[in-house]
């Protein structure tokens, strides 16, 4: 009996305990640095008074610095519209398309499936450069469009595979029996199984979300006016001037850029999960 | 999943038969188009087929165009052939990069994979709060990764370094580690935060996967006298492997392409010894606007990408021929 216990605290709950602290220090590091003031904050890590681990007199002062001196709100009101719209767009393509490939018969069925696929594969970093030329030819440089028209570009491909999956996964039975009810192809579509299908739509959305809440790369190159930044490049722009990094406006950023999306995922988890998985397995 | 889509097609269009609807005896010209099998797939794949053409395949055309021209910011550029190529492939810059990309690609991903199948095994158990840690272990894969990695950074910083701190209390250290200001620990802190962040992706989506595997195989195994080890290696392993390989092959793309963790964490320095393909390509292409050369990095990718793609693609169609 003792030897289980003892074998139990070795193969479950230290590994487990190590992975918990691992994976959340840093998080518990960014709120912890956000709320303290500079003077505790640039100690020398030899200093005997030092105690990085708590905030002996928290402040807010960080907060309101950021919020005074940068055009944070605007960032995040930003990136939520940017992931909104971008979402939207990528749900009502790939609905459709999912659909189309689920269920309907036509020629090169297989190779636009697999198409849609492959393009799933490929990576922003290949493409930032030639895109960056285009949104420029297309006058779309510095505006939100930029992000909204190149994000369903690894959001519509996800979107596609997931819902193309869940459709797969409904009975055929139920259009034909619409069908033969009187309804056409089409409204079938839309009034039987799409409204079977919102929680596969639910989980796409919600994962497109997050993905257009973290992306970086085309909003670094895309957008250079400071008040049209999305949050991460805000942060990244802004907080750093010259080779000065003011960490604890950039905790503070870091924090309150993390919370919409920390927000949005623990209201949704089973379905941020469903769309994790169903991601790769389609 | 992937049957349908990779499956040979062009047979079954024809079996389709109009048949009579009382309800739709007279109906709108469109709406009896949209009947035809056809032409619904047609316009529902529209949207989708425009979008990706105009922001993928085009882009990727003029990306190979740009990569054999010497286009500049405010110069276009002529036809040079391979020269960029060339040029990247005797940089030393460039061979630094390419070798930091392969290094960082592989062990991240041997990391992620092995720690992410320990987690998924420790929480495939049953314990209080299980709901809650296995939502919070996601959290490095949901907060922005920029946001995160500075946390890192901020932990790794030269002076005020939280681990540094410990580890000098702790007795274990005299002088600072130089996580960021030494190339090769700058790789290895990079490649721990790229670990960090990836390793909740293969602990959720392995765990989906044990969560299928038919608990009496393992009593079966049990009572024949397998230890936990064995049990793994022999029971669960052979048949989480399917979606291993689906989640190595998406985490090698994305950190084989990765961008912004090393952006923020290193900006390719000290003194370009941590640059990976695409942190090159941009420093190239967008900070010093010499649009030919970075898009001829950024194509060191393709082929790689390529075999990893090809590799998945064959991978799923032997799936569906068993």
């Amino acid at each position: 009996m003792i030897e289980r216990r003892w074998k139990k605290w070795v193969y479950f709950y230290i590994p487990l305990t190590l992975f918990i602290v691992g994976t959340l220090f840093p998080f518990y590091w960014m709120a912890i640095t956000a709320f303290r003031p500079d003077e505790e904050l640039y100690r020398s890590w030899r200093a005997a008074n030092n105690t990085p681990f708590w905030t002996l007199h928290p402040t807010l002062a960080h907060f309101q610095d950021l919020l005074a001196k940068t055009t944070f709100p605007r960032w995040l009101w930003n990136t939520f519209l940017i992931a909104v719209a971008s979402t939207g767009i990528s749900l009502f393509c790939g609905l459709l398309a999912g659909y189309a490939l689920a269920r309907l018969k036509f020629p090169m069925a297989g190779a636009l499936g697999t198409g849609i696929f492959v393009t799933y594969l490929v990576p922003p970093t290949l493409l930032f450069i030639p895109l960056a030329d285009i949104i420029r030819n297309f006058q779309l440089g510095n505006t939100p469009w930029a992000l909204i028209l190149t994000y369903p570009t690894f959001l519509v491909p996800f979107c596609t595979w997931l819902l193309m999956g869940y459709f797969k996964t409904i009975p055929r039975e139920l259009e034909e029996c619409a069908r033969i009810d009187g309804a056409t192809r089409f409204g079938a579509m839309l009034r039987i199984i799409f409204p079977i299908a919102v929680p596969g739509i639910l989980s796409a959305g919600i994962f497109a979300f997050t993905l257009s809440w973290n992306e970086f790369i085309y909003a670094l190159i895309f957008l250079s006016s400071p008040e049209r930044k999305t949050v991460p490049v805000g942060v990244v722009s802004e907080l750093i001037r010259g080779d000065i990094y003011f960490w604890g406006q950039l905790m503070a950023g870091a924090l309150l850029g993390s919370i919409p999306v920390a927000l949005v995922y623990s209201f949704f988890v089973e379905y941020y999960v469903t769309g994790l998985t169903g991601s790769v397995k389609g | 999943m992937a049957n349908h889509v990779l499956e040979n097609t062009g047979s079954a269009a024809q079996l389709e038969v109009a048949l009579p609807h009382p309800a739709t005896s007279k109906p709108a010209r469109f709406e009896r188009f949209l009947e035809n099998e056809r032409f619904l797939a047609f316009i529902l794949l529209a949207p989708a087929v425009v979008l990706l053409s105009v922001f993928i395949a085009y882009p990727f055309v003029m990306g190979v165009w740009l990569s054999l021209s010497s286009t500049s910011v405010g110069n276009i550029g002529q036809f040079v052939g391979i020269r960029n190529f060339a040029k990247a492939w005797n940089d030393s810059i460039f061979q630094q990069t390419l070798r930091n990309t392969f290094v960082y690609t592989f062990w991240a991903t041997l990391f992620k994979l092995t720690l992410g199948m320990w987690l998924a095994l420790l929480l495939n158990r049953h314990f209080r709060g299980k709901r809650i840690i296995r939502a919070s272990m996601l959290l490095p894969f949901i907060i922005p990764t920029v946001l995160s990695t500075f946390a890192w950074r901020w932990m790794f910083d030269p002076t005020f370094s939280v681990l540094n701190w410990v580890l000098y209390r702790a007795g274990l250290i005299v002088t600072k580690l130089p996580f960021l200001s030494d190339g090769t620990w700058a790789l290895w802190s990079a490649i721990i935060v790229n670990t960090w962040r990836g390793m909740p992706f293969f602990a959720i989506t392995l765990l989906a996967g044990l969560q299928t595997v038919n608990p009496d195989l393992h009593e079966a195994a049990s009572l024949d006298g397998a230890n936990g080890w064995q049990r793994f290696w022999h029971v669960t392993w052979p048949l989480l492997k399917p979606v291993t390989i689906v989640v190595v092959v998406f985490s090698i793309i994305q950190t084989f392409s990765d961008f912004q963790l090393i952006y923020v964490l290193t900006g390719g320095g000290p003194a370009n010894s941590t640059h990976l393909l695409a942190t090159y390509a941009y420093q190239l292409g967008v900070a010093a606007g010499l649009l030919g050369e970075g898009a001829a990095i950024s194509l060191f990718m393709f082929p790689v990408l390529l075999v990893v793609v090809w590799i998945q693609l064959r991978y799923l169609r032997r799936l569906e021929g068993v």
